[in-house]
C-alpha cells in the first residue's frame, strides 16, 4: 500500500488500539494537535480521550506514569515529542524502565513502547537537533529500533508491542513525510535482524535511520564509478545484528559506518569495534566512519549540512578506503 | 550542628474510638519486628553480612504499621530505599527480606536488589525505589493502569520530605491530580534529606501545603502516634476508593538512627535526637494498649519475644540461602516468555 512513513505509523496506532484493548497513547499534544508530527492525528476522535491521552510538559512523569502502567497491565505507548525532551525523562529510563525486572529478581516486566523524533536536517538549531538513539542502545534492559522505511513504519510498532520489555523507536524528523509502500503483511520486518537494502561486493555501508538514504543515495554514486556498495539498514541498534553485519564485510571486506550522532564515544564507535572483533582477519582496510562532525548542530543551512553525514561524504569515505595503501600495494603487484 | 528543632504535634483529631484489643496486638507486634529486625541488622551490618547501602526506619514504625493498616491487598503500594518496614507491615515474610539483605537468591528479589530494592509483586508491593522521587510517576502510572482496567485499588506512594523538592513530586502530583488517579501521596517527613534539614532545602516547611497547590487535600499528621496515622490514612484511602482523587498526607516523624550506615552524624546534634527519642511511637503506642486495657504487660512481653523469635529464623532463612551463581545473572534482564 502506498503511504508515507507518518501514516504508516498511524496505520500502524490504529491498528494496536483496535486490536488490544491495553494498548493506549500518551504525550505531548498527541490528542487534540494531532500530535507534532501529525502522527496521531485523528485517532483522539476514533479512539477517545481516555486512550489518546493529552499530557502535561512533564517528560519524566509521563514517560514513569508509562512504567507504571504497563507494570500494572497495559500496554502503553509513549509519544516523547522528539529526543531532545527524552533527555529530561532519563531518570526514568535509565533507572527504572530498564533495570526493574532484573532488581525484581523477574517478577515484573515493563511492557513499554516509547516513540520520539530524533536527528537534525530542518534548520531547528542544536537544541532540537540531536541524534542520541545510540545512548539509548548503551543500557541493557531495554531494546531499540529505528524506522528508516514506510514498510518498517508501519510494521515495527506491533513488533515493539509484542515484545515484553521496554522498546524505544526512534522516528527520524526528515522521514514523516517519506512516501513508499508498505506491505500487508510485516514479513522480514517481523524481527530484530538488519537488513540490506542494496547489495554490493565491493564494501559494506552500515546506516540506521535517516541515515540509510544517504547511504542509498552514495551507492548510486559508487555504482558510477564501477564501486559495488553494500547498504546495510541496522533498523535494531540493541540488539545488534552481529551476523548479518560480519557476513557482510566477510564478503566485501571493507566497512564505512554512516551515523548521523557524534563520532567521539558514538554509536559508530560500537558498530567498528564490533567489527573488528567479528571480522579483523577478514578487512582489507580500516573501518571508516562517516559521523556528525563534533559541533552543536546550527541553524543556517549551509552550516547545518556541512555538519551532517553526506552522500558526498560517504562517498569519499568509501573511495579512500577502496583506494587505501593495501588496494594500492594490491593493483601495484596485479 | 543546626538547631532544627522538632516540629510540634499537628493537632490531628484522634479517634476515641481506637483499636480493638486484637487489632492493638497486632499492631504492637509488627512495630516490634520492624524495630527488632532493624536491629538485628544493623548488627549483621557491622559484622558484614550485609553490605552496600542500608537505611533503617527506627523511629518511623507508627508510619509504616499505620500506613499499611489503612491499605487493603488490592491496593499498591510504591516504596522509598528506606522500606523494611514497609515491607513488612505490609506482610511480606521477614526471611526472604532478610536474604535480600543478605544478597542471596532465596531473598524477595533473588538478592538482585538489596535493603534498598524489595518488590513482593504477590503482594502488590512494587519496591524499593532507590532514586529519590523516581517512584512517584510509577504510582501515577499504576494508579492509571487500574483506572482504566476498571479495579478498585488505590495506589500508595510513600517518600521522604527530600523528595519534595524534586520535580517529579510536583510532576506526579499535578498528573494525579489533572487524571483524577486514585494515589495516595505518603510523605514520610522525617525532617532530613540525607543530611539537610528540612528548613534547608525548603522555602515551604509544610510538605501539606504543597497539595492544594494542585488541587489536592493536604494533611499533617503527627507520625509518631500510631493511631492518628492510621486514622488519616484511613480518610485519604477512602476519599481515593470514593473517587476524590489523589490525596496527600505528610507524616512528620523522625529516625533515630543515622540515615545509612557510612553516616556521622555531623548535621543533628545528639540533644535533638534524644528529643525525638521521647516520643518514639512503640512506647507510645504500649503506653496506650495497656491504659486501655487491650493487652496486658504480659502480652507485650511475649509479642516482643515473638519478633525476637521471628527475628532469628529470618536470620537463619538468610544464612542458609544460596548465593546466585555468576552465570545466572544474566536472566532477567530480558523477559524471556511473552506476556
Amino acid at each position: 500500500m502506498k503511504s508515507t512513513y507518518r501514516d504508516a505509523i498511524r496505520a500502524a496506532h490504529r491498528d494496536a488500539l483496535q486490536s488490544d484493548p491495553r494498548v493506549f497513547l500518551m504525550g505531548e499534544d498527541v490528542g487534540r494537535y494531532g500530535g507534532a508530527y501529525a502522527v496521531s492525528r485523528g485517532l483522539l476522535e476514533e479512539f477517545g480521550p481516555e486512550r489518546i491521552r493529552d499530557t502535561p510538559l512533564s517528560e519524566s512523569t509521563f514517560v514513569g506514569a508509562g512504567i507504571g502502567a504497563a507494570m500494572g497491565g497495559m500496554r502503553p505507548i509513549v509519544e516523547i515529542m522528539t529526543v531532545n525532551f527524552s533527555l529530561l525523562a532519563l531518570d526514568q529510563i535509565v533507572n527504572n524502565a530498564a533495570t526493574i525486572h532484573h532488581m525484581s529478581g523477574g517478577q515484573l516486566s515493563v511492557p513499554l513502547v516509547v516513540r520520539m523524533a530524533t536527528g537534525a536536517g530542518r534548520q531547528v538549531a542544536a537544541q532540537h537537533s540531536h541524534s542520541l538513539e545510540g545512548w539509548y542502545a548503551h543500557i541493557p534492559g531495554i531494546r531499540v529500533l529505528a524506522p528508516a522505511t514506510v514498510h518498517d513504519a508501519r510494521w515495527m510498532l506491533p513488533l515493539a508491542l509484542r515484545h515484553p520489555d521496554p522498546v524505544f523507536i526512534f522516528e527520524h524528523a526528515t522521514l514523516y513525510s517519506l512516501e513508499g509502500e508498505y506491505d500487508d503483511a510485516p514479513g522480514s520486518a517481523d524481527g530484530w535482524r538488519a537488513e540490506i537494502r542494496r547489495p554490493g561486493r565491493d564494501v559494506t555501508v552500515i546506516a540506521h535511520g535517516g541515515s540509510v538514504g544517504k547511504a542509498l543515495q552514495a551507492a548510486d554514486l559508487l555504482a558510477a564509478e564501477a564501486i559495488g556498495a553494500e547498504v546495510i539498514d541496522l533498523r535494531a541498534l540493541r540488539p545488534l545484528d552481529d551476523e548479518t553485519l560480519s557476513a557482510s564485510v566477510r564478503r566485501t571486506h571493507r566497512a564505512i559506518v554512516v551515523d548521523e550522532g557524534w563520532r567521539t564515544a558514538g554509536f559508530a564507535a560500537e558498530v567498528s569495534a564490533r567489527l573488528a572483533e567479528l571480522a579483523f582477519y577478514d578487512l582489507d582496510g580500516p573501518i571508516g566512519r562517516v559521523c556528525t562532525t563534533e559541533v552543536p548542530i546550527p541553524y543556517p543551512k549551509h552550516l547545518e549540512d556541512a555538519a551532517l553525514p553526506q552522500p558526498a561524504r560517504i562517498v569519499q569515505a568509501v573511495r579512500d578506503l577502496v583506494s587505501g595503501p593495501r588496494a594500492a600495494a594490491g593493483q601495484a603487484h596485479g | 550542628m543546626t538547631t532544627t528543632k522538632p516540629a510540634p504535634a499537628p493537632s490531628t483529631p484522634a479517634s476515641t474510638a481506637g483499636p480493638d484489643a486484637e487489632t492493638a496486638r497486632r499492631w504492637l507486634g509488627q512495630m516490634l519486628l520492624i524495630r527488632c529486625f532493624e536491629e538485628k541488622a544493623a548488627e549483621l551490618y557491622g559484622s558484614g553480612r550485609i553490605r552496600g547501602f542500608l537505611h533503617l526506619c527506627i523511629g518511623e514504625e507508627a508510619v509504616s504499621v499505620g500506613g499499611m493498616a489503612a491499605l487493603g491487598p488490592e491496593d499498591n503500594v510504591v516504596s522509598t530505599y528506606r522500606e523494611h518496614g514497609h515491607a513488612l507491615a505490609r506482610g511480606v515474610p521477614p526471611g526472604p527480606i532478610m536474604a535480600e539483605l543478605f544478597g542471596k537468591v532465596n531473598g524477595v528479589s533473588r538478592g538482585r536488589g538489596g535493603s534498598m530494592h524489595l518488590f513482593d509483586v504477590g503482594r502488590r508491593f512494587y519496591g524499593g525505589n532507590a532514586i529519590v522521587g523516581g517512584h512517584l510517576p510509577i504510582a501515577v502510572g499504576l494508579a492509571l493502569a487500574d483506572k482504566l482496567q476498571g479495579r478498585p485499588g488505590v495506589t500508595a506512594c510513600l517518600f521522604g520530605d527530600g523528595a519534595v523538592a524534586e520535580g517529579e513530586f510536583h510532576e506526579a502530583l499535578n498528573l494525579a491530580a489533572l487524571w483524577r488517579l486514585p494515589v495516595l501521596f505518603l510523605c514520610e517527613n522525617n525532617y532530613y534529606a540525607m543530611g539537610t534539614a528540612l528548613d534547608r532545602h525548603q522555602a515551604q516547611t509544610d510538605i501539606s501545603l504543597k497539595g492544594p497547590a494542585y488541587g489536592i487535600p493536604g494533611e499533617a499528621v503527627d507520625g509518631m502516634d500510631l493511631v492518628r496515622v492510621v486514622e488519616a490514612t484511613g480518610r485519604a484511602v477512602q476519599a481515593a476508593r470514593d473517587g476524590a482523587g489523589p490525596q496527600l498526607l505528610e507524616y512528620r516523624t523522625y529516625r533515630f538512627r543515622a540515615h545509612s550506615m557510612y553516616d556521622a552524624e555531623l548535621y543533628r546534634s545528639r540533644e535533638e535526637v534524644e528529643q525525638w527519642r521521647q516520643r518514639d511511637p512503640i512506647p507510645g503506642f504500649q503506653k496506650l494498649v495497656l491504659e486501655r486495657g487491650l493487652g496486658t504487660q504480659q502480652d507485650v512481653e511475649s509479642l516482643a519475644k515473638d519478633a525476637a523469635a521471628v527475628t532469628d529464623r529470618a536470620v537463619a532463612f538468610a544464612e542458609a540461602g544460596e548465593w546466585e551463581p555468576a552465570s545466572d545473572s544474566f536472566r532477567d534482564v530480558e523477559t524471556q516468555a511473552a506476556l
